[in-house]
């Protein structure tokens, strides 16, 4: 099994405070793999260090085969992103998008005019696709943006809390698109609070206090517990927490 | 008299091009924990926005607390607390500054009502002199909801207040929301988690600014029409594309580590066809619907009459 990403003792300090503490783990190729935890576990902080956003402390991990420190910048030609906070432009049209999220992949124009007109298709926005981005529901925004995430078929997307909001139907939509992309070989790397999603994922971790505390799949996860949901395995390890803040 | 009475209300933005809310009537009782529950644009915080005198009905009529929205919205914003979507606080107040703050316009005092917040307030006390703006999420909802408390508000108002919190802090503040309504607090709530919908006394369903329906989350559940089966095997991919592909089959997806299959037939055709198509060992049992079932079936229909997309 190709593994994508690996992180050894991967360590982040801010002065006093170590917000990710010691994370061993390996991601496999087309693998759906959760990354939960509480509000200020240290999920993001990790999540950064893995784009190559933020320098890691110690430890060592590399990233679609390059190294966290040296090459930061080969691991975000090579990856997608997406956040609920920050993903598109609201002033631009939905093929506006598309085409400035191509353009900034490098992408042939040849290309992006493929790639607008196959994702337009499959999101069925034919009719809105010169409509700003900001007239769109939230569900269909998050839909939009998890292609444009992945229009230069990285190898692994890493997805910030993608569903947030975003009501029941939609959700189950959202996740067709990440199973149809995992289907195709890419790496899904997401974080969320509906532990109902939990279950949609290959293998699931979950940070308390900066530590990885499980790691298994979800089946796994509730034998050891020995609890039949994923909600009650996330509450008996999460309670335990000492520390709160982002 | 009911704490919360909507007649009629609409509202449209963009010189009426933009219908946000829909002719909505519904009211709460006094003590009652009401939910609204909708997904996003489907005019929850219009509603919100109107009822605490923020914003102007284009028709209809609204009260609270027996005032009217529109002459009475002085006497309105002195009994009701509010707790916006979006974080409002003040970023660069510490914890006790913005509390104090909310105190002093509502002419009270911390000291006054500090019973109504203590058991939420000890909480956040290791970080009153923290700025509001480097909370953590879960302290943040905390601090807001003291400030929309700290008057002793009859209605509270809170528009989706645990978005984005994680589920031991969202556990936390429903057990607050229930400490409240025993001391006789009518609480309007919206959230887009649908086992929350489950501990309001009453929900609203609400889509495209429209009331859907409005009863008790159990009888939401008893209204669901269609026989509900849970199914589990070792390709859950394959079982799924090929459930949606059944003629019985009046909608199927995910629900955590089982599918959901609304049918209108028997439990032996579904057996039966799940052997012709090749299944072997599927897990099957007939399931009570849950709040979130009822919903995905409301979209799901507003979705098919909408855009004629027919997948199940």
């Amino acid at each position: 099994m190709e593994t994508v990403i690996r992180a050894n003792k991967l360590t982040k300090r801010f002065g006093d405070f170590v917000a990710v503490d010691e994370i061993t783990f390996d991601v496999h190729k087309g693998e759906i793999f959760g990354f939960l935890g509480a509000n200020g576990a240290g999920k993001t902080t990790a999540m950064r260090m893995l784009c190559g956003l933020s320098i890691p402390t110690s430890g060592e991990a590399t990233v679609a085969g390059f190294n966290v420190f040296t090459q930061p910048e080969e691991i975000k030609k090579n990856i997608g992103y997406m956040s609920q906070k920050f993903s598109l432009y609201e002033d631009l049209s939905v093929v506006e998008n598309i085409e400035f999220y191509g353009g900034i992949y490098g992408l042939t124009r040849k290309e992006i005019r493929e790639k607008h007109k196959e994702l337009i298709a499959k999101l069925g926005l034919e009719k809105e696709a010169n409509h700003l981005v900001r007239s769109l529901p939230l569900g269909w925004k998050q839909k939009l943006s998890f292609l444009v995430a992945i229009v230069h078929q990285p190898k692994i997307v890493f997805l910030d809390e993608p569903t947030g909001g975003v009501d029941p139907y939609m959700r189950r939509e959202f996740w067709d698109l990440i199973y149809d992309a995992a289907d195709k070989g890419i790496t899904i790397f997401v974080t969320t609070h509906y532990l109902d999603e939990a279950e949609y994922c290959n293998r699931v971790t979950i940070m308390v206090d900066g530590k990885i505390e499980a790691l298994d799949s979800p089946a796994g996860l509730k034998q050891k517990f020995n609890v039949p949901s994923i909600d009650e395995v996330f509450y008996k390890l999460a309670r335990q927490a000492k520390r709160s803040g982002d | 008299m009911s704490a919360i009475e909507l007649k009629n209300i609409t509202k449209t933005y963009n010189k009426g091009t933009v219908l946000a809310v829909d002719d909505v009537s519904f009211s709460v009782e006094k003590g009652e924990m009401f939910g609204l529950i909708g997904p996003d644009g489907a005019g929850k915080s219009s509603i919100f926005r109107m009822l605490t005198t923020l914003l102007l009905p284009d028709k209809g009529t609204a009260t609270v607390g027996g005032y009217d929205i529109v002459k009475d919205y002085k006497a309105i914003r002195g009994i009701l607390g509010y707790m916006p979507g979006k974080f409002s606080l003040y970023q660069d107040l510490s914890v006790e500054e913005n509390l104090t703050f909310f105190a002093t316009v509502f002419e009270t005092t911390i000291e006054e009502n500090y019973n109504l917040i203590k058991d939420i307030y000890v909480q956040l006390e290791p970080f009153k002199d923290r700025r509001a703006g480097k909370l953590s999420g879960g302290m943040k909802q905390k601090l807001a909801l003291c400030c929309a408390l700290i008057h002793k508000p009859e209605v509270l108002f809170l528009d989706e207040p645990t978005t984005g919190v994680d589920v031991v802090s969202r556990k936390e503040f429903w057990e607050m929301l229930k400490r409240l309504k025993a001391q006789g607090i009518t609480i309007l709530v919206s959230t887009s988690y649908m086992d929350e919908a489950t501990l309001c006394d009453k929900i609203g369903l609400i889509l495209n600014g429209k009331i859907l329906s409005i009863a008790s989350p159990a009888d939401t559940v008893k209204a669901y029409p269609e026989k509900l089966y849970a199914l589990k095997s070792s390709n859950m991919y394959k079982l799924l594309t090929d459930l949606r592909n059944h003629d019985c089959t009046v909608n199927c997806y995910t629900f955590g580590e089982y599918l959901h299959m609304a049918a209108k037939c028997s439990e032996q055709e579904i057996r039966k066809y799940l052997e012709e198509c090749g299944h072997a060992e599927v897990e099957f049992k007939e399931v009570t619907p849950t709040v979130e079932d009822c919903f995905i079936r409301l979209l799901k229909e507003k979705s098919n009459n909408g855009n004629g997309n027919k997948s199940k």
